[in-house]
């Protein structure tokens, strides 16, 4: 029992926490922008499984790791690009056509590996790339400085995307035409073309995520998401469409699953009790949602469809 | 084509000139042909009642549309605006009929939006420096970090001609920028124009009132069914005139009020105290009294508590203390539909928001409030035939101007969306009638019949509390005048006890005494 609590499983648990709080991050960032933007992609989880596979596959053949990252951008990049057709071009529903993202993304990857895998193999994982010296320093080194690289980017992008968002003219452009689409219009901004790059990026980033989850488990299997593409789209929401609100998401969701982890492996609980334990952030996504992110106001052309009349 | 063109400056270019321009919708013809010219240093009016085609015109100059046959040129060249953003490198700006703000952004943001930015930053401070000299030069105060959402109607206004200004136009064109305003804020506003118009901005403004027109134009072209019915100047016009080209038949501005012996009080309001949206007291112990067979106005400038006080009395807004009564009953707690029942209608002030329901059909909407009764509904089913009868019929008495009674509402002009909320609220027979801002963007035709149904329904006994921020429609139609500030009676006058100056001073907080 007394070992639950001493410092080094302590700072296992919450340095777990930051490395499960990553691919939640990436996704979850890449979606406050496209909903900024006006856009809702339900898809995330499709686009995360693509992006776990191809990272996987692409590793797996190459043996290298940087291949794996490269192509589950490019299949991201592929992915947003389908989107943009479906939801800007064609115009459909957007919270429709994204759940038909996810069933693809599920069936699809699933298919792939059948026929190109087969049996699972592994690939070597991601490996720690502990930051000089800071990683050095007792207890926070652990817990922070040394992660994967995916982890760090996931971290570094949180200020990126705040810049972005509130210190840039796209950034600009990206909260008029997802608040007033017509009114940006007005003023000569393309309302599918701001649209349609942050339909880009947030696919990218999806994909992203889904390549941590797969070289961080060093292998591939089907539905090897879980629902985290979900819980990143919740994360939006949670987080009122911000990219420090959303962080604060990541990491709580990311340590109430290393705790569970922790908790399952030290066998405290086991059997039906770990099953619904493991169900806790989904709960916790409810709960959330229904509590703190009332107050909230979405961006009032979330997916509205622009098209100019005649 | 241009044989009703005025003599003109010989040798000068115009700034604009439409040559013929013609836009069809499907099933309408917007604009037929249209000849316009607007000089450097020019206000040209352009007049019409609603959906004589005076937006879509506007629209084709800024590029949003593209005209189906005719011209446009710009300093005597075939300008041939392809977008917004072409007509705004152009010096082309425009404030729409509906503001094309972002709520959620500054005044500054807002002005910068499209704009470009150093190195794609979205720096504020250069914007707000320039923002500040315009301000100054045009007398166009707004504070530019404020979000939008938290100005007044009038500092939004201010800022969309800032956002015109900012971007250098040169052609400014004011699509019904009025509409909105209180008559101070109508008067800062031609102070503006009237700067930008000596400093050589060419300008086409939109307006329905009459009387603003003929103050603020040198030009006046008026537009019937998307065709030009007249181009005149304001020497050589009066209201009357005006009215008549726009309407295509004489038109009564004037209201002829029939003598009514009010009789006992109906709706009472007793110390009514409403909440505001944002935590503040929106109706602060207010009072009145509204007889039957009395119009009682409400004035006010926009914001001090006029819709609460029409919400908290139709139940859509709690109140904090007081009462309101109807006949003895006190309505206060109930919801809309008990309120209906003890014999209160609504006309409230958004007619798309709150009036009529833009995806269904007029028939639809007419039967609205009594959809779930007999005759429109019998055992839980609904009776097409009676729905329609019932429709045709209000269609018909009230002059409402459709396609035909299963045509979506949000296909017909304003006035005439007006007209559908009226004729189903009217057609209640209720005791009290609670009016918004039953004429405003509507045009005078509709305005005039819509004011003559209502002095029917004071003839008829009811009980009217008319809330309008159109203060020469709160003069001509009201028994009694109550002034309100801040959610508070400023006073009370009696029709024809006092002056609009006066009234106006009210209005802006001072008391009758010191008035
Ligand atoms: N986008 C559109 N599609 C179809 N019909 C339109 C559209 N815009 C305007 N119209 C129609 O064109 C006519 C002119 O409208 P508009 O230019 O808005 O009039 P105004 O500004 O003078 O009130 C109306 O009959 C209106 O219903
Ligand atoms: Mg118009």
């Amino acid at each position: 029992m007394d070992d639950l609590f001493s410092t080094s499983i302590i700072v296992a648990t919450l340095a777990a926490g930051i490395r499960f709080a990553a691919p939640f991050l990436l996704a979850a960032l890449g979606e406050t922008l496209g909903q900024r933007s006006g856009v809702l992609n339900l898809g995330v989880e499709g686009v995360m499984l693509i992006g776990a596979f191809t990272a996987y596959y692409a590793t797996l053949q190459t043996g290298q790791i940087g291949t794996g990252i490269a192509a589950a951008l490019a299949a991201g990049l592929v992915m947003g690009g389908l989107y943009a057709f479906i939801t800007l071009v064609m115009q459909a529903e957007q919270g429709i056509s994204g759940i038909g993202i996810y069933l693809f993304g599920l069936g699809f990857t699933d298919l792939l590996f059948q026929k190109l895998v087969g049996t699972p193999l592994p690939i070597q994982g991601l490996p720690s790339a502990p930051i000089p010296f800071l990683s050095d320093i007792p207890i926070l080194g652990e817990v922070f400085f040394n992660h994967t690289v995916l982890v760090y980017v996931a971290f570094l992008l949180v200020p990126v995307v705040w810049f972005v968002i509130n210190k840039t003219t796209f950034g600009l452009n990206i909260r008029a035409v997802g608040e007033t689409p017509e009114a940006a219009d007005t003023l000569g901004i393309s309302v599918n073309r701001t649209r349609l790059v942050t339909i880009l990026i947030s696919n990218a980033l999806a994909a992203l995520a889904g390549a941590a989850i797969a070289l961080e488990a060093g292998i591939f299997q089907q539905n090897i998401t879980a629902g985290q593409g979900f819980i990143a789209v919740a994360l939006v929401y949670f987080g009122a469409w911000k990219a420090v609100g959303v962080m604060s998401g990541a990491l709580l969701f990311g340590v109430v699953s290393a705790v569970v982890l922790q908790l399952k492996t030290v066998g405290i609980v086991t059997g039906a009790a770990s099953s619904l334990l493991a169900m806790a952030p989904a709960l916790l996504t409810i709960v959330v949602l229904v509590t703190v992110s009332r107050r909230a106001r979405a961006p009032s052309a979330l997916s509205q469809p622009f098209s100019r009349a005649a | 084509m241009s044989t009703t063109e005025p003599a003109r400056t010989p040798g000068a270019v115009p700034l604009l000139e439409l040559r013929g321009v013609t836009k069809r919708f499907p099933g309408v013809v917007a604009n037929d042909g249209i000849d316009l010219k607007v000089m450097p240093g020019q206000i040209v009016t352009l007049l019409g009642e609603n959906g004589a085609g005076k937006s879509t015109l506007m629209k084709i100059v800024y590029g949003l549309y593209r005209p189906d046959a005719g011209s446009v040129l710009l300093d005597g060249y075939d300008a041939g605006i392809a977008s917004p953003s072409d007509a705004i490198a152009k010096g082309i700006g425009m404030i729409h009929q509906h503001f094309m703000l972002v709520p959620t952004l500054t005044v500054a943001e807002n002005v910068a939006l499209g704009m470009g930015g150093r190195r794609g930053l979205a720096d504020m401070r250069p914007v707000r420096r320039r923002l500040a000299e315009v301000s100054e030069r045009y007398g166009l105060s707004v504070d530019p970090d404020a979000l939008v959402w938290q100005l007044s109607v009038g500092e939004r206004q201010r800022a969309e001609i800032l956002k015109a200004l900012y971007r250098d136009a040169r052609l400014l064109v004011l699509d019904e920028p009025t509409a909105v305003l209180t008559p101070p804020e109508v008067d800062d506003l031609f102070v503006t124009l009237r700067q930008m118009r000596a400093d050589g901005v060419g300008m086409i403004f939109i307006s329905h009132k009459l009387g603003e027109v003929l103050e603020i134009s040198d030009e006046i072209t008026v537009l019937r069914d998307g065709r030009v019915s007249g181009h005149t100047r304001p020497s050589e016009t009066s209201r009357e005139a005006l009215a008549e080209m726009m309407v295509g038949r004489p038109v009564s501005l004037t209201r002829e009020i029939p003598e009514v012996s009010p009789g006992s009080p109906v709706l009472t309001v007793e110390g009514l105290t409403v909440p505001g949206d944002r935590g503040t007291v929106a109706v602060d112990d207010l009072s009145l009294t509204v007889r039957a067979g009395e119009i009682v106005g409400i004035a006010g400038v926009s914001g001090n508590g006029q819709r609460e006080l029409a919400d908290a009395v139709f139940g859509l807004r709690g109140a904090t203390s007081g009462a309101v009564v109807v006949d003895g009953r006190p309505l206060l707690g109930l919801g809309p539909r008990q309120v209906r029942d003890h014999g209160v209608a609504y006309i409230p002030e958004e007619r798309m928001k709150d009036g009529a329901i833009g995806e269904f059909t007029v028939a639809e909407n007419l039967m609205l409030v009594d959809h779930a009764r007999p005759p429109f509904s019998r055992r839980g089913f609904l009776d097409f035939g009676a729905i329609d009868a019932h429709s045709r019929e209000l269609v018909a008495s009230y002059r409402v101007k459709t396609p035909g009674i299963h045509t979506e509402t949000r296909h017909l002009s304003g006035g005439n969306i007006q007209k559908v909320v009226i004729a189903r609220e009217f057609s209640a027979d209720a005791e009290v009638l609670l009016v918004a801002q039953p004429t405003r963007g509507v045009d005078i035709g509709a305005a005039e019949y819509i004011h003559a149904r209502l002095l029917e329904q004071r003839s008829a006994g009811a009980a009217i509390l008319l809330i309008s921020e159109d203060l020469d429609e709160v003069m001509a139609l009201s028994d009694r005048i109550v002034v309100v500030l801040e959610g508070r009676v400023m006073g009370e006058v009696a029709r024809g006890e006092a002056t609009a100056q006066e009234i106006g001073l009210m209005m802006a907080g001072e008391t009758r005494d010191a008035a």
